[in-house]
């Protein structure tokens, strides 16, 4: 089988515009989330989230671009130029037959429904825009990208709620590894963070109204996020040829399913994803040294976490660090695991573990080194990213030093 | 605004040309409209004037919209627009 590494990242979400920013807001345990600026948000009684600030549409697209593209369109094609941009690549000829672009996202043109939908019941208009639906469909990103680079092979988009984004690249891995491809193009998107996608979410009270404090015994509740991140994964051989900059390697992933419930967690769907990814990576449990935590920040996620972590690892439990940095930059859903990959790159390549910030009080029930505020300095050889998705769909990627 | 200048503005929008640009004699071929572009247009006709376009993409020239020159494009819309008042 082939091995397959990671030679381009590319990021936009609430802690920065791209990749660098992004690693040193993590570094510095900044927090993403405040106080939504979006219509009607008088009327949510949920007002924050990890929104991105500072960007303006226009002056990134041209108005026929923006005509087609949502914003979790936008933020894929950003992010996508900054991860295809740091490989070095350009697709022609094979190498374009053989690369293509999965990517996650659960909601896809969150904003174009919302935005049509005040159109048609609010504002009674009668008809919509032609291009609603190509705005709107859940592959419209993983499309554009393609387009807009020439990827000619296997190409689509993964919806998995919370786990989209490690599906998608847990799958691009497959495909490396099998043979079917030589670069794929894979993360996730989403941008939910409007009138309707707020108040959908209000709707199951799993949400906080202050702040997002996983693992801590005075939780209160997820916050929601929105953004992109992109990674080029590449064919080792393929890339160690060209000298490609090696930003790390993919070397373990699977996915089980719960089968039980359709929001609740379960511990042993959870343990069953981590213990897998660590056996198809043939990976000693004691060389894991950071776990990216799906870390939502809810009662039924961070006490099952913790249960299925401390059943995988036994007594080595103890001896990792694990974080959630959705405390930073809130959950970006079907995003939210190719965001969370940029920390267990920067754990791998920097040496410094993210924080999960907002902790105040530890909890019995999440009696793990969850990194408390402050980032830390420390060496990892193995780091694991887990995804646990509404629907009992959990999705786990080991990445290791080359 | 005639019918003629805000239907040749919308097409020279679309097109991503000066309005003096696009004459009566015009096709939406030879101005590089494409099929896109021209349901975007019939959109925006439609916006500005208030009315129904019949224009079904599957089979434009089986529509009653003449879409074959800009002129039979402002003929088409003056008539609808007359139909509707």
């Amino acid at each position: 089988m082939k091995r397959v590494v990671i030679t381009g990242a590319g990021t936009i979400n609430a802690l920065g515009h791209n990749v660098p920013q992004t690693l040193a807001a993590m570094r510095e345990g900044a927090c993403g989330i405040g106080p939504l600026e979006i219509r009607d948000v008088d009327r949510l009684g949920v007002q924050i989230g990890g929104q991105v600030h500072g960007y303006d549409e226009h002056t990134h697209f041209n108005r026929q671009q923006i005509v087609l593209y949502d914003r979790f369109t936008q933020f894929t094609l950003l992010a996508a130029k900054e991860a295809i941009g740091q490989s070095g690549l350009t697709f022609a000829g094979e190498l374009a037959a053989r690369a293509g672009v999965i990517l996650g996202t659960a909601g896809g043109g969150v904003n174009t429904w919302d935005d049509n939908y005040r159109s048609v019941y609010e504002d009674g208009k009668n008809r919509v825009h032609p291009f609603v639906v190509p705005k709107l469909m859940n592959n419209a990103a993983a499309s554009h990208v393609s387009m807009e680079y020439n990827l000619k092979g296997a190409s689509f988009t993964v919806a998995t709620a919370c786990a989209s984004s490690n599906h998608a690249m847990g799958q691009a891995y497959m495909m490396i590894r099998s043979g079917i491809g030589d670069v794929m193009v894979t993360g996730g998107s989403e941008s939910m963070l409007c009138f309707g996608g707020v108040k959908a979410w209000e709707g199951l009270r799993v949400m906080s109204k202050d702040v997002c404090r996983p693992f801590s015994a005075n939780r209160n509740g997820m916050v929601q996020g929105e953004g992109a991140a992109v990674f080029v994964f590449e064919e080792y051989e393929h890339a160690r040829t060209r000298n490609a900059n090696i930003l790390a390697e993919v070397i373990g992933f699977a996915m089980t399913s719960d089968a039980s419930d359709i929001v609740m967690p379960s511990k042993q769907g959870a343990a069953r994803a981590i213990e897998g990814a660590l056996k198809d990576g043939h990976i000693a449990k004691e060389r894991v040294g950071y776990i990216n935590a799906h870390g939502t920040g809810t009662a039924a996620n961070d006490k099952t976490e913790c249960a299925a972590v401390a059943d995988v690892f036994g007594a080595h439990a103890d001896n990792l660090m694990i974080s959630s940095t959705k405390s930073m930059h809130g959950h970006l859903i079907g995003g939210t695991g190719a965001v969370e990959l940029l920390a267990c790159i920067m754990a791998l390549r920097d040496g410094v573990i993210a924080p999960t910030i907002g902790y105040d009080e530890p909890d019995p029930e999440c009696a793990l080194d969850i990194v408390p505020n402050v980032a830390r300095d420390a060496e990892v050889d193995v780091v694991v990213s887990n995804a646990f998705a509404f629907g009992g769909l959990n999705a786990v990627l080991a990445l290791g030093k080359v | 605004m005639s019918v003629k200048d805000t239907v040749i503005q919308i097409i020279a929008e679309q097109a991503v040309l000066d309005v003096e640009d696009v004459t009566p004699n015009s096709t939406l071929d030879s101005l590089g409209i494409d099929s896109m572009g021209l349901v975007e247009s019939i959109f925006a006709i439609e916006e500005a004037f208030d009315i129904s376009v019949p224009f079904n993409a599957n089979d434009p020239s089986a529509s009653e919209f003449d879409i074959s020159s800009v002129a039979s494009i402002v003929a088409a819309v003056e008539k609808l627009v007359a139909d509707q008042s």
